[in-house]
């Protein structure tokens, strides 16, 4: 592993056993995440992109290869997750939820209300403070859930298509409010999504996913300059070539995974 | 073609709610309230009608009129609510030696396979044994004291509230014990901040039910060597052939009933608040 290096999967494969049948979810994953890198990750769905994310996370441990990560800073968390689906706790108000991590590290509770209150802020989501999940939208909690990551101040971000469920116009305040906080912060980022615009407005590099069994289809280097901003990016002609060139690797892909599905 | 030819341009009109509307709708509401209070007061005056005519034996089904006659001295004496009192108190007691392990068992089952590996068939074996049926023996270990009844009441309550909170720790979504795990959760930590909170629901459920046990099985309890209690009241009745305190005592159960409920309610919304109502 290089010293430039924070993240580094070698032939990384991961089988899920079931009585019936073997499901290869990833095979011989080999990518390397480079410090303070925003790396994006594209893919059909069920291409075990959250998989790959889960064995960073250490929620999963993969069948074989190695998967190295370099903790730099022994007082910060080595990972947080923005999980995909509605992760917050219904039982926790959503200050309590967004100190969750902090808590966890034993952080004083006047220190880590004050930390959840910003992040709370960054999301627009002050005046909720000591309300319960339930009696938010699905939007807000979803913000909920990345605040609570970035509060607990990790050295790897990994996000599992944080904003998917997120209406058009709130994705796109949020993924701004997401670069902001990222270019100040300079943390390494793995962030998986299925929108194309997305991966190009905030990656360094893109990783193109195949279907099941999920390999590494192609690797782009995004090379627009920051700060991006979604307006003026997207009409520019890198952009342009490069979501065309996305998007002929990935149908292909798209369609294989249509035809899996078909066969089962 | 010859299809019949509709009219171009046709326009539907959607109408605002009318006044009227509206207001027969709170007029409904306001019926439905006047019938659910009426529903038991037309059930007491049909029966105090058909006790007058002689159409039932008053002598086995008395009447409202002549249960409320034995009611006011047993009131007034001060008896009813003694008898009230150290009914309330077993079961109270009885509720809390049950429940109590039934919550800290059910958890560790729920938490810790090995547990429940060890203790799951324990449980299956007995929990379908009637709790009335092992009252003679629990007689015999505990003597005829106030042990035995609280002991009895507390089998049955500790069965259901500790199916029910093992029930609730298992149906917690992984997601959330993801989450913990991510970051960085330690073993307390993960009890007092997910299993504990996310089987409160269910562990509410089980007390619930184990409430309605604990009052069945006070009258069973009351029924052998007891010289006080609701239960003690009934059979005493039975005995003497009093139909009337048999009805004050009823009435005395389904007051408890109620009340127990409604603190158990209480509690839960101040322990879960929560729970989307």
């Amino acid at each position: 592993m290089n010293t430039t290096e924070v993240i580094r999967a070698e032939n990384l494969t991961k089988i899920f056993k079931t009585r019936e049948s073997e499901i290869v979810a990833l095979k011989n994953i080999n990518l390397s995440v480079k410090d303070g890198e925003f790396l994006c990750i594209v893919g059909p769905s069920g291409c075990g992109k959250t998989t790959l994310l889960r064995i960073f996370a250490g929620l999963e441990k993969q069948t074989l290869g190695k998967v190295y990560l370099r903790v730099k800073n022994t007082e910060k968390p080595l990972t947080a997750m923005v999980f995909q689906g509605d992760s917050v706790f219904p039982w926790m108000k959503v200050t309590e939820n967004v100190e969750y991590g902090l808590r966890m590290r034993g952080v004083p509770t006047r220190e880590r209300r004050e930390i959840a209150l910003k992040y709370l802020k960054l999301m627009g989501l002050e005046k909720f403070a000591g309300y319960y999940p339930h009696q938010l939208s699905g939007g807000m909690k979803q913000r909920i859930n990345v605040a609570r990551a970035f509060a607990s101040d990790p050295e790897i971000l990994l996000m599992d298509e944080p904003f998917g469920a997120l209406d058009e116009q709130n994705r796109l305040i949020l993924q701004q409010e997401l670069l902001r906080i990222w270019e100040g912060s300079g943390k390494t980022t793995v962030f998986i999504t299925h929108s194309i615009d997305e991966a190009l407005l905030l990656g360094d590099r893109i990783i193109v996913m195949t279907a099941q069994p999920g390999r590494i289809k192609a690797i782009l280097e995004v090379g627009m300059a920051r700060p991006r901003d979604m307006l003026s990016i997207k009409s520019s002609p890198p952009f342009v070539q490069l979501y065309r060139e996305i998007w002929e690797l990935l149908r292909e892909e798209v369609l294989k995974a249509r035809d899996i599905k078909l066969k089962k | 073609m010859n299809a019949v030819e509709e009219k171009p341009n046709r326009i539907i009109k959607r109408e605002e709610i009318s006044e009227g509307a509206s207001k027969s709708l709170q007029r409904r509401a306001f019926l439905f309230q006047i019938l659910s209070f009426l529903s038991p007061l037309l059930l007491l005056l049909l029966w105090e009608i058909l006790a007058r005519l002689n159409a039932i034996d008053v002598r086995l089904f008395s009447s409202p009129s002549r249960i409320f006659a034995a009611l006011v001295p047993l009131v007034s004496s001060g008896e009813l609510l003694y008898h009230t009192l150290v009914s309330a108190w077993r079961i109270l007691l009885g509720f809390i030696v049950g429940a109590v392990p039934g919550v800290l068992l059910g958890l560790s089952m729920g938490l810790f396979p090995p547990v429940k590996a060890l203790l799951q068939p324990l449980v299956a074996v007995t929990f379908p044994i009637p709790k009335l049926a092992v009252m003679p023996l629990i007689l015999i270990i505990f003597g005829l004291g106030e042990s035995s009844k609280v002991f009895t009441i507390a089998i049955g309550v500790f069965y259901l509230v500790l199916i029910n909170t093992m029930a609730g720790v298992l149906n917690i979504d992984t997601i959330y014990m993801d989450v913990a795990r991510s970051f960085g959760a330690s073993r307390v930590q993960f009890y007092t901040t997910v299993a504990l909170p996310g089987a409160l629901p269910m562990i509410f459920a089980g007390l619930k039910l184990g409430m309605g046990t604990a009052l069945l099985l006070i009258v069973a309890a009351e029924l052998s060597a007891a010289r006080a209690g609701v239960g003690w009241m009934i059979w005493r009745a039975y005995d003497m052939f009093d139909i009337e305190k048999m009805f004050c005592a009823l009435i005395v159960l389904a007051f408890l009933g109620y009340i127990f409920s409604y603190v158990l309610d209480f509690v839960e919304k101040v322990v879960i608040p929560w729970k989307n109502r």
